[in-house]
């Protein structure tokens, strides 16, 4: 099968012309010598299927950045039949660069010149047939977004592929010329093919700067923002997620309970509690990524994400961080596996891992509604507003702790340089695929990972057979007697271990799982709660909840998104660690108050 | 004369790129470069990022890496 490599600088809607030749059967590739994820597609051109793949968008073949080295590594290993080079036909002045690099690899190439809607309305011309007639090869100008020239593009890659050769790889030694020639020879394309009116900027575009970038309402405007994104998504996440969770019960107690009634009690119970769960907690997920990524898209797409950086860079740089950082760890607040999966738009790893690590400190919708039940089940009516706020400072206190702490380690080498791209707002087919491709990817690389840890869980809390389920005599109670000396100097006993251990999976577990701890229903389980715990041990371990591992979804997350163990198990243990550290200070203190 | 002393509105020619060699190249490669005009559209508060203007591209640069761009 022939295979066209997609190339192209950032920004110039590569994304977009990949979707536009695939549609929706792209998926996930693994390519040798390359560690990220890169999507391809099999699609009809002509007679004849061809493998198209979409390399990151680079500035430069020989740059040092962790993109740069991907696309480089996958065209020195992998032998392709085409070039697709896209490029913003706004910006050939610099753009034309990559094209003239590209093209001392020798390999077949075909020009996609972008944006062609956008130029015409900047008044630049672009002369596509001097542009062919110079650089020796099919030029073409095209809106992916709007879909105009589509046609013309397929007929193209159909033609120049009857005519190539056998495919090759790249020689990237020939690439590392004479920047100077290729900076002579840019000049005198561009010159003789592109008119530029004098002033082509964007004029609506400065004039929603002004206002989004202003030196006073910039910063309000922005928080504003995030506050109406973040109520967006959630206030049409919660019903979805309510819906999920009220057919998976219907499911389960109409149908598989039935279904599974004659088995061996403990059969049922690891299909019940085990299996149905494992599968229930991966698909309770599913509505809030499809719902972030549509948001997200527009945030994204629209060029806002930039501005945002602009905003609080001033802030995040000193923690290691830049603004885009700021946008992924507020939407932590949500629900904290979707925004780790945001952080792929940030290209430089150091940057990325340190962000990762800092998302999981968000207290998430899940961890609130554990707060709010012990909240009111131990404070006074007047403190507890204060008591959750104290909950929300001391997220982002040990964020901004974990990023002082480990910007050194992961060092973010990449100067911030971003582009501020003109607004723009993405087609509603494009925020879905996205969506789509999210949930997709999510399903294949943490599904089985999370299933596994609850049953492993399951196992712990159900044996062995004979005692009460997740009591003192199963496994998980002699775990939690183990971790006596660890837990009893944070005030948190043996029962509440346990329902730590549960925690481990997901926090919407916690509370179902105390009551089944306690042999309660969740109705008399406050008044148990009071009785046993005083408000410094509730602290105490509410300290504990927020700051360790959230959930096991989190932590497939991590390692999918890290694809590094040892990345994954630094952001398991030291939220381990931290939690256990904040807690003890905050007991041991409070008692040696007299508390 | 280097980039970062330039205030909103001012515009000026770049002449050098200075410092590492590795983010010289990453300026060069997202077009800084040696001959164009750049213009400083607005900085943003508390010594963050600048916004500059090169042809039709908006780019946000930090005040240190903007030091490093010499202007004529």
């Amino acid at each position: 099968m022939k295979r066209i490599a997609l190339l192209g600088m950032p920004n110039t809607g590569k994304s977009t012309l990949f979707n536009r030749l695939t549609g929706s059967s792209a998926r996930v590739g693994n390519w040798p010598g390359v560690t990220v994820d890169l999507l391809m597609a099999k699609v009809l051109l002509g007679v004849d299927m061809v493998e198209i793949v979409d390399l990151p968008g680079i500035y430069n073949l020989h740059g040092f950045s962790e993109d740069e080295r991907v696309a480089r590594t996958f065209l020195e290993e992998n032998p392709v039949d085409l070039l697709l080079v896209i490029a913003n036909s706004t910006q050939l002045d610099r753009q034309l660069a990559l094209i003239l690099q590209l093209q001392a690899l020798e390999l077949p190439m075909v020009v996609a010149l972008n944006m062609d809607d956008e130029a015409r309305r900047l008044g630049i011309q672009v002369d596509t047939a001097l542009l062919t007639r110079e650089l020796k090869v099919p030029v073409l100008s095209i809106s992916a977004k709007q879909g105009f020239g589509m046609g013309r593009m397929r007929q193209l890659l159909t033609d120049t592929l009857a005519q190539v050769g056998t495919a090759k790889s790249a020689d990237l030694n020939r690439v590392f010329g004479d920047d100077d020639a290729l900076e002579a020879r840019l000049d005198q394309v561009f010159r003789s093919a592109v008119q530029m009116p004098l002033t082509a900027t964007d004029r609506l575009t400065d004039r929603i700067d002004r206002v989004l970038l202003h030196p006073w309402f910039g910063l309000p405007l922005f928080f504003a923002a995030m506050l109406a994104l973040f109520e967006a998504v959630y206030t049409l996440g919660a019903p979805l997620q309510e819906g999920v969770a009220w057919l998976l019960q219907t499911i389960k107690t109409e149908a598989v309970e039935a279904a599974v009634a004659e088995w061996h009690p403990m059969l049922q119970s690891f299909l019940l509690d085990g299996i149905f769960d494992g599968v229930g907690t991966v698909v309770s997920f599913l509505p809030i990524i499809v719902l972030f990524f549509l948001f997200m898209a527009i945030v994204e797409d629209s060029g806002y994400l930039s501005r945002a950086a602009f905003l609080m860079d001033a802030f995040m740089a000193r923690l290691g961080l830049d603004g885009r950082a700021f946008v992924m760890q507020l939407m932590g607040f949500g629900c904290n596996v979707p925004a780790l999966m945001g952080t792929r738009v940030m290209r430089s790893r150091g940057l990325r891992l340190l962000t990762m690590l800092i998302i999981p400190f968000s207290l998430c919708s899940a961890r609130l509604q554990v707060f709010v039940f012990f909240i009111s089940a131990v404070f006074d009516p007047w403190a507890a507003p204060l008591v959750l706020f104290s909950l929300y400072i001391m997220s982002f206190a040990a964020a901004f702790l974990t990023a002082l702490l480990y910007r050194g380690r992961l060092a973010n080498q990449d100067p911030l340089l971003l582009e501020l791209p003109p607004y723009r707002f993405p087609t509603l087919p494009q925020m879905w695929l996205r969506g789509w491709r999210e949930v997709a990817h999510f399903l294949r690389e943490a599904s089985g990972f999370i299933l596994l840890g609850v049953v492993l869980v399951w196992a712990l809390t159900h044996y062995p057979a004979d005692v009460a389920p997740a009591g003192p005599e199963t496994l998980a109670g002699q775990l939690a007697a183990l971790f006596a000396p660890i837990f009893a100097p944070l005030g948190i006993d043996h029962l509440m271990t346990i329902a730590l251990l549960f925690g481990f999976v997901a926090k919407e577990v916690v509370l179902g799982a105390m009551a089944v701890i306690y042999g309660a229903g969740e109705g008399e389980l406050a008044g148990i709660v009071a009785g046993s715990t005083d408000w410094v041990q509730a602290y105490a371990f509410m300290l504990f909840v927020l700051i360790y591992t959230p959930c096991l979804s989190t932590v497939a997350v991590l390692k999918q998104e890290s694809k590094s163990w040892r990345f994954t198990a630094l952001a398991v243990a030291w939220p381990l660690a931290l939690a256990w550290l904040l807690s003890f200070t905050f007991y041991q203190t409070a008692r040696w108050l007299g508390f | 004369m280097n980039l970062s002393q330039l205030h909103s509105g001012e515009t000026g020619t770049i002449s050098a790129l200075v410092g590492d060699p590795e983010i010289r190249a990453r300026m060069q490669s997202i077009g800084l470069r040696v001959g164009r005009e750049i213009a400083v559209i607005r900085r943003s508060r508390f010594g963050g990022p600048l916004q500059v203007r090169i042809g039709t591209t908006d780019l946000l640069i930090r005040p240190q890496q903007a030091m490093q761009v010499i202007l004529a």
